[in-house]
């Protein structure tokens, strides 16, 4: 490689807002653009360097036959590929067209429903092609994208952890929306990265960032039904931005569990085991 | 009224009142000496610990009320500013900081320096509970009794100024008597104050355990404290051991943790166990960390900080190939068994302080008293069997 590494930015399909997030690193932008040669980015400029790049961001989900094809040629111009966003790792909200039939949504939205060539399903990048790394979020957040720009840049891994996000409430001190107030929070199951941004509100998790590494369904029903969330909520709780993820299919799949404190199965004093 | 300036300090122990008005010129006597007041305050629904410019901050008259997975404010009658139990946070957060940046470096010309170190804050920790004053010996044991002490909680430790608070309000959560960790306090502070929010005034019973704590004593309108006011903190306080909401058995804790590594009882906490991690972010021992590496965009700059991890993360015990507890099974049963069973082989204690805050702040209300009284009666159960096997076998014979 000779010269400043290669930088492309690609959108399929999205809202911008990940790609926004990259914009918005107002104060290290400069310094990103003196490490790298920002060769492909539409969003920021009508300059385009023909491939191949040395990292391609790929931000937006792939819906159209057109697009399935052209993630590959981007796969084949970047010597390292990274997902940001819910709809590159997880297919986005738009993944919700995956659990219903997109031609009734065409018919009721469009007036020529037949001007439209859309795929049955919203899927994820890494559906298509190989990814080098996944950036969660809906947005991703700031400080990752820079964590992982600046880690690729030094070789090293991209300190990005995969637990939930209540260690992250912790680590900043913010009162457990859920035990403190009874708030419906899907911290225990939601993959860390926004720093806790909802809770630090009094607001429960919504899950943006998707699944975390080892959720447990029925618990986490459990606590979403205790909330105060019907079977239907706790449904509609997983089918948002990360709808598409397999793991937050297979916790919406699951709307009932034990209730917080309900105990161990096996006390002594409920069973005949006991002295 | 203690005379201020007097040359002659209060001997350490004697005790003296101080009325809550005067909580002020604690405040003044401690920021007067270069100490930021940590104390207990309302914020977001709970009794939080942050740092205190006033008294007048102080949780005057709010109490909260706890259970398995649930915590909740409420008004108290009286005026009382420590009639509370544990919150989400211990002084973990103040002396085990969740993030520290160890050094950093900078390369320039070749040439790489490394940073300076920042001079440790130095804190006064207010209202410390007995059951806290415990888990904070713990960590002096676990962080500075080896061969290397630990820097950063080295410096904010050392630097620190206690002023303890006996329990005279424990929640439905706490079992710290049944842990021999309170609810009273003999050592290990700088003060120790007993509160009493009666008919008689809103007041504390206060001792010195330093000099340094007389020393601040003296800066503290008071006035000595007669035969009845110390025999009404001390029942105060011996009452609270018997309000206890929790217990523990007393004995055998490590054998049967020990004894218990097949227990079929993980699959059950492991059907409620989220692995969240919230019961070791809120333990006031738990002291896992791991370290991030870190630099900046132009590759010249690089820290190394350190971050509180838990056991429940599966990075935790990445080793080469992959992580060795992936199961929920294997987390908790690691947790707790640290805790109440190897902690007495690493460290020669337990590592359960008694203060109930895994129980009120786990989601899924997961209750280590039960687990074990759980994990017991199953041991209990399967030791008769055998009994009873072993004795048809006998009369077979």
């Amino acid at each position: 490689m000779t010269g400043a590494p290669t930088l492309a930015v690609w959108k399929f399909a999205s809202c911008d807002g990940c790609q926004l997030t990259l914009l918005d690193c107002e104060d290290e932008l400069l310094a990103i653009a003196d490490r790298v040669d920002i060769a492909h980015f539409t969003e920021a400029s009508s300059r385009s360097q023909p491939g191949p790049y040395d990292v391609s961001l790929v931000e937006g989900s792939v819906t159209t036959a057109a697009d399935a094809e052209r993630i590959r040629r981007v796969r084949a111009m970047s010597r390292t590929l990274v997902t940001i966003g819910a709809c590159a790792s997880a297919g986005g909200v738009q993944a919700l067209r995956n659990f219903a039939d997109v031609r009734e949504f065409a018919s009721v939205v469009y007036a020529r429903p037949d001007y439209i060539s859309a795929l049955a399903t919203s899927t994820p990048v890494a559906a298509h092609v190989d990814v080098d790394f996944e950036l969660r979020g809906c947005p991703v957040d700031r400080r990752q994208l820079l964590e992982v720009l600046t880690a690729l840049l030094a070789g090293r891994k991209p300190n990005i952890p995969a637990h939930s996000v209540c260690f992250e409430c912790k680590q900043r001190a913010v009162v457990c929306v859920a035990v403190a107030r009874g708030t419906p929070c899907l911290g225990p199951v939601t993959h860390a990265g926004c720093g806790a941004l909802c809770p630090a509100h009094q607001r429960g998790c919504y899950g943006c960032f998707g699944p975390a590494e080892t959720p447990n369904a029925g618990a986490q029903a459990g606590l979403l039904r205790a909330a105060g969330l019907s079977e239907a909520d706790v449904l509609r709780a997983y089918r948002t931005f990360n709808a598409g993820a397999p793991a937050f299919i297979e916790l919406s799949r699951v709307t009932d569990g034990p209730p917080p404190g309900s105990g161990p199965r096996d006390l002594p004093e409920r069973g005949d085991q006991g002295d | 009224m203690h005379p201020r300036g007097d040359s002659v300090p209060q001997p350490p122990g004697d005790p003296v009142v101080v009325d809550a008005d005067a909580l002020a010129a604690l405040f003044l006597a401690l920021g007067g000496r270069g100490y930021t007041v940590v104390g207990p305050t309302v914020r977001d629904g709970a009794i939080v610990l942050a740092e205190l410019a006033s008294a007048a901050e102080l949780p005057f008259g709010w109490g909260a009320e706890t259970g398995a997975g649930r915590y909740r404010l409420r008004e108290r009658s009286d005026t009382a500013a420590f009639g509370h139990s544990a919150g989400p946070q211990s002084w973990k957060s103040v002396l085990h900081p969740a993030r520290a940046r160890l050094w950093s470096a900078d390369r320039a010309a070749g040439r790489v320096t490394a940073g300076e170190a920042a001079a440790p804050p130095r804190y006064a920790l207010l209202g410390v509970r007995p059951c806290d004053m415990r888990a904070i010996g713990i960590l002096d044991q676990v962080l500075t009794g080896g061969r290397q002490a630990d820097p950063v909680y080295r410096g904010r430790r050392d630097g620190a100024f206690v002023v303890a608070v006996e329990c005279t309000e424990p929640g439905a959560t706490c079992f710290c008597a049944s842990m021999g960790c309170g609810p009273g306090v003999e050592s290990g502070f700088d003060l120790a104050m007993t509160e009493l929010a009666d008919a008689a005034g809103h007041r504390f019973v206060v001792r010195a355990g330093t000099p340094a704590g007389a020393d601040v004593l003296a800066d503290v309108p008071s006035r000595a404290a007669d035969e009845a006011v110390i025999r009404r903190a001390g029942a105060a306080v011996d009452e609270a051991a018997s309000r206890m909401g929790r217990g523990m058995p007393a004995d055998g804790l490590a054998d049967l943790l020990a004894g218990s590594r097949e227990s079929p009882h993980w699959d059950d906490v492991a059907a409620r166990c989220l692995t969240c991690g919230n019961c070791t972010m809120v333990c006031p021992t738990c002291f896992c960390t791991t370290t991030e590496d870190v630099t900046d965009l132009s590759g010249e700059h690089a820290e190394r900080w350190r971050v509180w991890d838990s056991c429940y993360s599966l990075d935790f015990s990445y080793l080469h190939g992959g992580s060795v507890r992936t199961s929920g099974q294997s987390r908790y049963r690691q947790w707790i068994s640290h805790k109440l069973s190897t902690w007495h082989d690493q460290f020669g204690s337990s590592g359960c302080v008694g203060c109930g805050r895994c129980i009120a702040w786990c989601p899924a209300g997961i209750d280590i008293t039960q687990e074990v009284a759980a994990l017991a009666g199953l041991r209990d159960a399967e030791k008769a069997a055998q009994e009873k096997a072993a004795q048809q076998k006998g009369q077979e014979r």
